[in-house]
Formats: structure tokens, C-alpha cells, sequence
């Protein structure tokens, strides 16, 4: 090795040019790590700003008006602008390719276009938000979002239906890279279980977000034309629009969660030095979940007025999808068994994406129960549980893969030490924020309320201030993080000492990924296979 | 680890000006750029596929409503354009033929041909939509309708005017799209070596096709025995 | 029905307290007992089980359908009320309950019910969808516009009890929430009394308002409604099927299926009146879509269930009666 300065992907060109017409999928992610980041701060400020009026019964921080902007505008951009997107769009890019062995994605114009894509829809949606804001809910439920609300539904329905595209390129280009640029050698059974779960995601991008587009393009239309779709005066049915909302969305959850998951199994492999426990079994389960999750969206519709019939199908088979999520749960652990185990970062955000994992399973179990839904639809039941699955779940996924793959990326190690700190801030944040809204929920506190009556002023305070902290638990990284880029310590190329084509390369990786396409030749988490040597 | 190795007597991507620098050959492009239009077309299917549903539920709550303000719809003109479309598809389909043999005067009259085809489509279909805001039929503000079926006739016309507006829009962009590879193919750039553009645009072109051959008799066609 | 939700509750509580407690425990002894020490690296590869993954996908699958089962059983019971269910109309409109007693009581914001009784509530929503919930009664169901939707409950203890919208509707959504009041029987006899007026000022019951309505609209032009004699030149104009009986019994339409005359089916016969056209009867009916208000709507419809086939004109109040007054029967 000689001691000259050698060429990475970050240092090759400079420029704003080289950013904004790169075709380097590892630069890509890095744009669209920006990008999500900055939307995350904007959800993440009008969340804080949710918890602070709820710290009290009256409406007094805000107008009932603001208050239904902001928690419909959070719901927008965590779930548009921020979780669809996350760890596809900057993990996916950025890893998938080093991770088969090829020198890029498919399709990598499609993949620049994406991201602009996205940016042209968060624009719009930005626009709206600043010039009124929309207050339908991110769920946008006719008649009030077509005909009531007076808010700005149809610039906000554009700047979703531009940033779905961004989804549904980002999978395209996934399922032909994942099909057809595998480096030789590399069957599908060998892939890293990751890969088995941004294909998952990829399928249901490509299958459900057109589905929104539509919807979405329908709810446009009637606003503006009063065509009568959605509109019962007109003949139209209200109910239509939800079962066509939810057959996208739902679907989405898993969108949102499937790659933590994939995360989840590379972390707990390298951290235990073992190869995943059942792994025909957890990619197997990836695609059950994609396949399943889009025969359960009647689930959000128990007391909409949809047939008891529909609904005990869609409860079975919500119950049915659990499955294949235990599963992966029980393998995980069994992954940990006799592993040599170390509490790194990123191993203590899967640990806890397992444990908040299960407690939001769970509680969507209660939901899928018939006659409990029954009670806790429309709660705070129902907000704790799906924050469960996507904070505690999701982006304790996300976190855990930007402190696993960091040094890759970045070509710097961070301070474990502060790592460690803002993941238990994190972990108990959350708790103390989500946990009480299990109990709001039960003892009947609607979702969606600006003003509440007192006896919920206790948990509500108690979760406020929770918030606080999970706030805190999320700007710890940013500083630590960004101190790292300059001051930390260079990475080597597999500074974890983990199997997979990624680490093979240097840390920060060369433009082409590889100088030589490697040849596979062994099964994934190739780990040395030890016994215990006895002191 | 894995072994780093790969043999590569002639750099492929020396050879060739056309292979991406992702790909290890020819044929692993072709391959992929194939998969990638087939899960477009896909999607494609889903977006659609959204409005057919809507169509299909309200056909099925006011199956004579809908029946009788079909009827209104011109049948001759939507014969016509379905004949329009047929023949686009065979034009679109020599041209590919055309692309893969490197004959270049042949690809560019088909493509010609293809486009031509798609603008008398949208052209009928110009007539139809102008026929339909004289009548009142246009959804909206100026909507008016007075005939059998009418009170769910806006929602049938909303329907009408969504979906073949919506399938109308891909037609543009497809002719765009095949006026892009006709200046490029003018310019020599197909040939057995590469005819991919080409092929794409011949996939995405019949699936347009196939779209109307849906909408038709869906649209126009119920009520009629 | 609430303490059916709580046991059904307190069994999902209690296998989630099991699973999590498993979980963690088995994570919390793999990390600390498999805890990487220098010079103590183990890892044998192992690759599954199948035995363990048919035993950990079966046996949740297992538990999972018991919570299915139990859960659709509750469902199922919610989903029926029972026949002797006294009616209460309830009319949602941003951002207030309007609701409507038979005996003709009506009320903002409040539901008087007596206790130990069945109530059974039709619904319907004046613009957008609402949702009636009574968390003590662990019940909910969502309120359409053009549509009605039922829900009905047993109060077991008397008190006052909350009453929430639980679909987001608008600015005041959260301000959208009123009170259940339940009464002893006796109790709430006197205050059907009390709050129906007296003398000219009482409230006409639902019935009696529907069949107001039934008059200025003119229905009995097409519709007939009683068993009295005919002349030769009303009954030509009796295009319309009649109306007596009809509420329960089943129609056969024109494209010969078969139909229940439930509330449903009055009412889109009111309004959308094309849709589904009695076999035998000519398509000529105009919609009332807009004409008549859905409370109107809701006491036509009570009108038209009292109309039973023996031929009396079923009515709470007797002839001779006041007409009722006009603000009364104004929605």
C-alpha cells in the first residue's frame, strides 16, 4: 500500500456540480441523507410542539386550527419524507451494490431522478405547509378532506403524489439491480439477509405506492372539480376512499419497517459473531410479510361501517401477518445464543429495536382483535402502538444502521461512548413518551384531540416529558456524528469485523466500489466457527 | 473472504460505447433495462388499477345508471380509435424489428407511423372530449346533464374523463418519448448491437395499448347487447 | 359488554406480559452469560432448527387465533342488538350531537338513557364522518354522511359517562364531546316528561314529526299509507308501492332480487330513489336528496315503521291532538 492520499468516492470530485448531477449511488444516499434529516427536524419540531400543548387539558399553546395543522403535517413528513425513505433511500443506495458485488445501481440516472423527485415533492408539500398548512390528518379521509376542510389539501395531495414516484423508482431499480447484478457466485441464498429485506421493500414500493398516486390524484380531483367519487351527495362513496387509502397504506408499514429488520439481522450477527439463526426462515419471512401485508388493510376499518364478514377476514389474517415478525424475533435471540456478544452501539439499537419491536407486535395484536378495536380505535391505543413499531422499531433500525455503517461511509469511527449514552437517552425517552399513551388509550382518550378532559393531564404530562428526552436522545448523535467527520479516528476497511462484500472494500469505498469484481464462494456470515478455549 | 477474481481478456466496456460502466455485458443491460420496464409496467397496472376498482364498485351500485349514460359515449369514434391503436402497436412492433436489424430508414418510417397512429388517437379523442363540453358533459361547474341516469351521470363522466384522460396523458408521453428515438435512430445509434431504447419504448407502447383495449369496453361498450 | 372487552383485554395483557418477559429475560441472560471476555471467543455456527422454528411459528400462531376467535366473538355480539333495544336516532354534524328520543325528547350534547337497557342507536352525519364513542361502554361506531350506522349498548350502573367524537372532523373535533346520562327507570320517566314540555308546547314524538314531514312533502300523493276507502281518482294516482308494512318486510325489485326494507333501504329510496326500483312499480319517483334534512329524514323514516299491516295508522299521539308546533318539527 502505497502511503499517497488513495481515491474515495467523497474525495474524487468536488463541486456542488459533482453532487448535483452525481450518478454515484453512494453519493446519492448521501444527498438524500441530508434530505431526510432535515425533514426529520421539521416533523420532530412540530412533534415537540404537539407534546408541549398537550401538556395541558385547554387549548392555550396553540388554535384548535394550528393544533390539527401541526399533527397532520408530522404525520406527513415522518411518514413521506421520512420513514418510506429512510433506510432504502440512504442505506439501500449507498450499501446494496458493495453488498453484490457491483460497481453500481441499475438503473443510476433513475436513481439521481429519484431523489430529485423526492426534493421536488418535499418542496411542495413545504409550500403548503408554509403558506397555511393542511389539516386533514396524513390520512386525508373524505368527505371532510374533498369538501370541509379549508385548508391546502390539493398542493399538499401533489407534493405526496410527486415524492410516491421517488419510492417507486427507488424500488424498480432495487428489484433489477437485486435480480440481475449479483456478483458471480452470489446465489440467492447467499445474499446478506439485508439484501432479502430491501427486495421485500422494493416489492411493495412498486405494487402500493401507485395505488396512493391514484387516491391520492382522486382526492385532487374531486376538491377541484366536485366530480362525486368520493362525495355521497353525489352518489359517491366515502368509504371507497378509505379502503383505497389504506390498500397503499398499510402496505407502507412494512415498507417502513421490513429494512430495520434487515438491519436488525446484520447487526446481531456481526455483534455476536454468529452466523443468523434459521436465515431461509427470516428471508422468508421478509417476503410473507410483503405478500401478507397487502390482504389486512380493512384492519383500520373495524367501526367504519365495512361488513362483519370483511372484518373478521381482515382480523385473521392481521393476526396471521404477526407470524412471520415472531419469528424473526425468536431468531434473533436464538442468533445470540452461545455468540461471543459485544455491547457495541449499534448492537444495543437492535437490542432495543427487539424489545420495542415486540411491545409494538403485540399491541397491534389488541387491534386486530375484533372486539377490543372496537374500544381503543381512534385512541391514543392506537398512537402508541404504531410509534412503537416505527420509533422504537424503525428508526432504533435506522440509528443502528447509521452507527454500523458509518465508519463505511464516512471512512471515521465516532465515540462509542456517546453512542452508548444517546441510545439508552433514546431508549428511555421513548419509553416514558409512548408507554402512557398505551393507558390514554384504554381509558378512552381519542387520537387527534387539541383539548382533553383533565383526569388525562397526568399521563399526558408524563409523556411530554418523555419527549423531551427522546428529543435530547436524538441530538446527541447529530454532534457527535458531525464531530466525528473531522476528528474521529479513520476507519479501516472492516473495522468491525464483519462478513459481507462491503467491508471487503476500503472505508470510505473507492467510486467503482471495486477494483476486481469479486467472486463468491461462501455462505453469508461466513464467521469462524469456534468452540469456547478455555482460559 | 471471497476471492478477487474475474477474468476479462477484453474489456467489454472498451469495446462497446453503449455498455454502462454497472454492467459486465451487453446482454446483462439488455437483461436488467428489461426487468426494469416490465416493474414499471407494473406499477403502471397498480396506478390504473386504483381507478378501474373505482369504476368496477360504482358500475356494480348503479349498473343502470351507468348503462344508460354510456350511451352518450360515441361508439363509432371509440371503434375507430381502438382500430387507431391496433394498428399503432403493429407499427411499434416493426419498428423494434426494424431497430434489431439495424435497418434505419424502416425504423424511423414505423416509428413515424407509431407516432402518426397516436395522434389520430388523441385527436378522436380531442373530438370526443369537445363534443362532451358542448353537451354539458364535462364534470364540474358547467356540468348538465338531463337524460336517463342521471343522477349518478357526473360521477360515470368523472370517471370517463379520469381514466381516459389519465390513459390520453401516457399517450403523449409515449409519442414524445418515440419522437426522441426516432431523431436518435435517424442518427444511425440502433442497430443488432443495441436496439434497447427501442425495445423499451416498444413495451411501454403496448401497454398503453392494452390500457384502452381495457377502458373500451368497459366504458363504452356496457349497456350495449 | 364492557366487561367481555376488559376479560378479553386482560388475556392479551397478560400473553404479552409472558412473551415480552420471555424475550427479555432470554436477551438480557444471552448478552450477559455469551458476554465477550478476552480470550474467550466461542461461536459455534449454528444454522436452525426447524424443529425450533415449527415450535415458534406454530405455537403464536396458535395463541393468535384464540385472540381471533375471542376477539370476533365480541364483535359479532356488538353487531347485534337486541330485539327488544329501545331506538335512539342520533344526527352528527360538525361540530355537535343532535339526538332524538321516539317518544319526540330531544338533545344536544347529551344521551339520557335508563339503566339496564338495551339502546340501539341509528346514525347518521350531516357533512363529514364522525364517530360515536362512549369509552365507558367500550363502544364505537363511526357516523356517515348518507348513510346510517348502529351501535347499541346495556349501561349497567348509572352516572354520567363521556361521550366522545373519535374521527377527526374539523376545527372543534376535540371540543365534539357531550355526555351519556344514565338514570334509574323511574327516573328517567320523569325526565321524558320533563324535558318533553307540556301542554301546546310538548314535543311531538318522532313519529308523529315524520308524519308532518310525510304531509308537506306530499308522499301520500304516490304512497299510501292507511287502509281507509279509496276514490277511484286517488287511487290511479297511487303510483308508488304502499307503505304499510312495508318497514321489515322484504321487496322484490325490478331486476328480481330481493331486498330487507330496513332503515337503509327507506331511506335511499328517498334519496336515490332510481337505484333500486320495486318490480311492478314505474321508475318515476323524483329524490328527496336535499329537500328533506337528515333528522326530517330519520323521523319520516320512524313514520313509516309504524305503519303496520293491520291497518291502524300507529301514532303516540291520539287525534285530536295540536299540530305540532312548527320549531319543533324544523330540524
Amino acid at each position: 500500500m502505497g502511503t499517497q492520499k488513495s481515491i474515495d468516492y467523497l474525495n474524487v470530485d468536488y463541486g456542488i456540480r459533482s453532487w448535483l448531477l452525481t450518478l454515484d449511488h453512494k453519493r446519492i444516499a448521501l444527498l438524500y441523507l441530508i434530505s431526510i434529516t432535515v425533514m426529520f427536524a421539521l416533523g420532530g419540531i412540530f412533534a415537540m410542539l404537539i407534546r408541549l400543548e398537550l401538556l395541558t387539558p385547554a387549548g392555550d399553546l396553540v388554535q384548535s386550527d394550528t393544533y390539527n395543522k401541526l399533527f397532520t403535517m408530522h404525520g406527513i413528513i415522518m411518514i413521506f419524507f421520512f420513514l418510506v425513505p429512510s433506510i432504502p433511500s440512504v442505506f439501500g443506495n449507498f450499501l446494496l451494490p458493495l453488498m453484490i458485488g457491483a460497481r453500481d445501481l441499475a438503473f443510476p440516472k433513475l436513481n439521481l431522478l429519484s431523489w430529485y423527485v423526492y426534493v421536488l415533492g418535499a418542496i411542495f408539500t413545504l409550500w403548503a405547509m408554509v403558506s397555511g398548512g393542511v389539516d386533514t390528518g396524513w390520512t386525508f379521509y373524505t368527505p371532510y378532506s374533498t369538501t370541509a376542510s379549508t385548508t391546502n389539501v390539493i398542493p399538499t395531495a401533489i407534493g405526496v403524489f410527486v415524492t410516491g414516484f421517488s419510492s417507486i423508482l427507488t424500488g424498480v431499480n432495487f428489484i433489477a439491480t437485486i435480480h440481475r447484478m449479483r456478483a458471480p457466485g452470489l446465489t440467492w441464498f447467499r445474499l446478506p439477509l439485508f439484501v432479502w429485506a430491501l427486495y421485500a421493500t422494493s416489492l411493495i414500493m412498486v405494487l402500493g405506492t401507485p395505488v396512493l398516486a391514484i387516491t391520492i390524484l382522486l382526492v385532487g380531483l374531486e376538491r377541484a372539480f366536485h366530480i362525486g367519487i368520493f362525495d355521497p351527495a353525489l352518489g359517491g362513496d366515502p368509504l371507497l376512499f378509505q379502503h383505497l387509502f389504506w390498500f397503499y397504506s398499510h402496505p407502507a408499514v412494512y415498507i417502513m419497517i421490513l429494512p430495520s429488520m434487515g438491519v436488525v439481522s446484520e447487526v446481531i450477527s456481526c455483534f455476536a459473531k454468529k452466523r443468523i439463526f434459521g436465515y431461509n426462515f427470516i428471508a422468508a419471512s421478509s417476503l410473507a410479510i410483503a405478500l401478507f401485508g397487502f390482504l389486512v388493510w380493512g384492519h383500520h376499518m373495524f367501526v367504519s361501517g365495512e361488513s362483519v364478514y370483511a372484518a373478521m377476514v381482515f382480523s385473521v389474517l392481521s393476526f396471521a401477518v404477526a407470524v412471520p415478525s415472531a419469528v424473526k424475533v425468536f431468531n434473533w435471540a436464538a442468533t445470540l445464543y452461545k455468540g461471543t456478544i459485544e455491547l457495541s452501539a449499534p448492537m444495543l439499537y437492535s437490542l432495543g429495536f427487539i424489545g420495542l419491536f415486540t411491545v409494538g407486535g403485540l399491541t397491534g395484536l389488541f387491534l386486530a382483535a375484533l372486539g377490543l378495536d372496537v374500544h381503543v380505535h381512534d385512541t391514543y391505543f392506537v398512537v402508541a402502538h404504531f410509534h412503537y413499531i416505527m420509533v422504537g422499531g424503525a428508526i432504533m433500525g435506522y440509528m443502528a444502521a447509521m452507527h454500523f455503517w458509518w465508519p463505511k461511509v464516512t471512512g471515521r469511527m465516532y465515540s462509542q461512548l456517546w453512542a452508548k449514552i444517546s441510545a439508552l437517552t433514546i431508549f428511555l425517552g421513548f419509553n416514558l413518551t409512548f408507554f402512557p399513551q398505551f393507558v390514554l388509550g384504554y381509558l378512552g382518550m381519542p387520537r387527534r384531540y387539541h383539548t382533553y378532559p383533565p383526569e388525562f393531564q397526568v399521563l399526558n404530562v408524563l409523556s411530554t416529558a418523555g419527549a423531551s428526552i427522546l428529543a435530547l436522545g436524538y441530538l446527541i448523535p447529530l454532534i457527535y456524528l458531525i464531530y466525528s467527520l473531522r476528528n474521529g479516528e479513520r476507519a479501516p476497511a472492516n473495522p468491525w469485523k464483519a462478513t459481507g462484500l462491503e467491508w471487503t472494500v476500503p472505508s470510505p469505498p473507492p467510486p467503482e466500489n471495486f477494483d476486481v469484481i469479486p467472486v463468491v464462494d461462501e455462505e453469508p456470515y461466513a464467521y469462524p466457527d469456534l468452540e469456547v478455549q478455555s482460559a | 473472504m471471497p476471492d478477487s477474481t474475474s477474468v476479462a481478456a477484453v474489456d467489454p466496456h472498451a469495446a462497446s460505447a453503449h455498455l454502462a460502466h454497472q454492467f459486465e455485458d451487453a446482454e446483462q443491460q439488455y437483461e436488467t433495462a428489461s426487468l426494469g420496464m416490465w416493474l414499471f409496467i407494473v406499477q403502471e397496472i397498480m396506478f390504473f388499477g386504483g381507478l378501474f376498482t373505482a369504476y368496477a364498485v360504482y358500475r356494480s351500485m348503479y349498473p343502470n345508471a351507468f348503462a344508460q349514460v354510456s350511451r352518450n359515449l360515441d361508439v363509432v369514434f371509440g371503434t375507430t380509435n381502438t382500430l387507431v391503436l391496433i394498428g399503432s402497436s403493429l407499427t411499434m412492433a416493426l419498428a423494434v424489428r426494424a431497430a434489431r436489424f439495424g435497418t434505419r430508414r424502416q425504423l424511423v418510417t414505423y416509428l413515424l407511423w407509431t407516432m402518426l397512429f397516436g395522434t389520430v388517437f388523441l385527436g378522436i379523442k380531442g373530438m370526443e372530449y369537445h363534443h362532451k363540453w358542448v353537451e354539458g358533459f364535462v364534470p364540474g361547474p358547467g356540468f348538465h346533464y338531463t337524460g336517463a341516469g342521471a343522477e349518478h351521470a357526473q360521477l360515470f363522466f368523472s370517471l370517463y374523463f379520469a381514466m381516459t384522460g389519465l390513459h390520453a396523458l401516457h399517450m403523449v408521453v409515449g409519442i414524445v418519448l418515440l419522437a426522441i428515438l426516432a431523431v436518435m435512430g435517424a442518427r444511425g445509434r440502433f442497430g443488432p448491437a443495441y436496439s434497447t431504447p427501442v425495445e423499451m419504448a416498444g413495451l411501454y407502447w403496448h401497454f398503453v395499448d392494452v390500457i384502452w383495449i381495457f377502458l373500451f369496453p368497459m366504458l363504452y361498450l356496457l349497456g350495449r347487447h | 359488554m364492557a366487561p367481555r372487552v376488559d376479560a378479553l383485554y386482560a388475556y392479551l395483557i397478560g400473553v404479552s406480559i409472558v412473551f415480552i418477559a420471555l424475550i427479555a429475560a432470554t436477551l438480557l441472560y444471552f448478552v450477559i452469560r455469551f458476554r465477550a471476555r478476552k480470550g474467550n471467543e466461542r461461536a459455534p455456527q449454528i444454522e436452525g432448527s426447524l424443529a425450533l422454528e415449527a415450535l415458534w411459528s406454530i405455537v403464536p400462531f396458535v395463541i393468535a387465533m384464540t385472540m381471533f376467535v375471542w376477539g370476533a366473538k365480541v364483535y359479532f355480539a356488538m353487531a347485534r342488538p337486541p330485539d327488544n333495544a329501545m331506538d335512539v336516532f342520533v344526527v352528527a354534524k360538525q361540530w355537535m350531537w343532535k339526538i332524538q328520543h321516539v317518544e319526540g325528547n330531544r338533545e344536544i350534547d347529551e344521551l339520557h338513557v335508563p339503566v339496564n337497557q338495551p339502546v340501539k342507536l341509528t346514525m347518521t352525519s350531516e357533512d363529514v364522518i364522525h364517530s360515536f364513542y362512549v369509552p365507558a361502554f367500550r363502544v364505537k361506531a363511526d357516523v356517515l354522511p348518507d348513510r346510517y350506522t348502529t351501535l347499541w349498548f346495556q349501561a349497567t350502573k348509572p352516572g354520567t359517562y363521556h361521550l366522545f367524537c373519535a374521527e377527526y372532523c374539523g376545527t372543534e373535533h376535540s371540543r365534539m364531546v357531550g355526555k351519556v346520562i344514565v338514570m334509574e327507570p323511574t327516573d328517567y320517566q320523569d325526565w321524558l316528561k320533563y324535558s318533553a314540555g307540556a301542554g301546546e308546547k310538548k314535543t311531538a314524538s318522532a313519529a308523529d314529526l315524520g308524519r308532518v314531514v310525510f304531509e308537506k312533502q306530499g308522499c301520500g300523493t304516490c304512497h299510501r299509507a292507511d287502509n281507509g276507502p279509496l276514490q277511484a281518482a286517488v287511487a290511479s294516482s297511487l303510483i308508488g308501492p304502499p307503505l304499510k308494512g312495508l318497514y321489515g318486510s322484504t321487496v322484490e325489485l325490478a331486476d328480481g332480487s330481493k331486498t330487507e326494507a330496513d332503515e337503509t333501504y327507506i331511506r335511499e329510496s328517498i334519496t336515490d330513489p332510481m337505484s333500486r326500483i320495486v318490480r311492478g312499480y314505474p321508475p318515476k319517483m323524483p329524490t328527496y336528496r336535499g329537500r328533506v334534512s337528515q333528522e326530517k329524514l330519520l323521523q319520516l323514516i320512524t313514520y313509516i315503521k309504524t305503519l303496520a299491516t293491520n291497518g291502524t295508522n300507529g301514532s303516540s299521539t291520539d287525534s285530536g291532538q295540536a299540530e305540532p308546533k312548527d320549531d319543533a318539527a324544523r330540524s
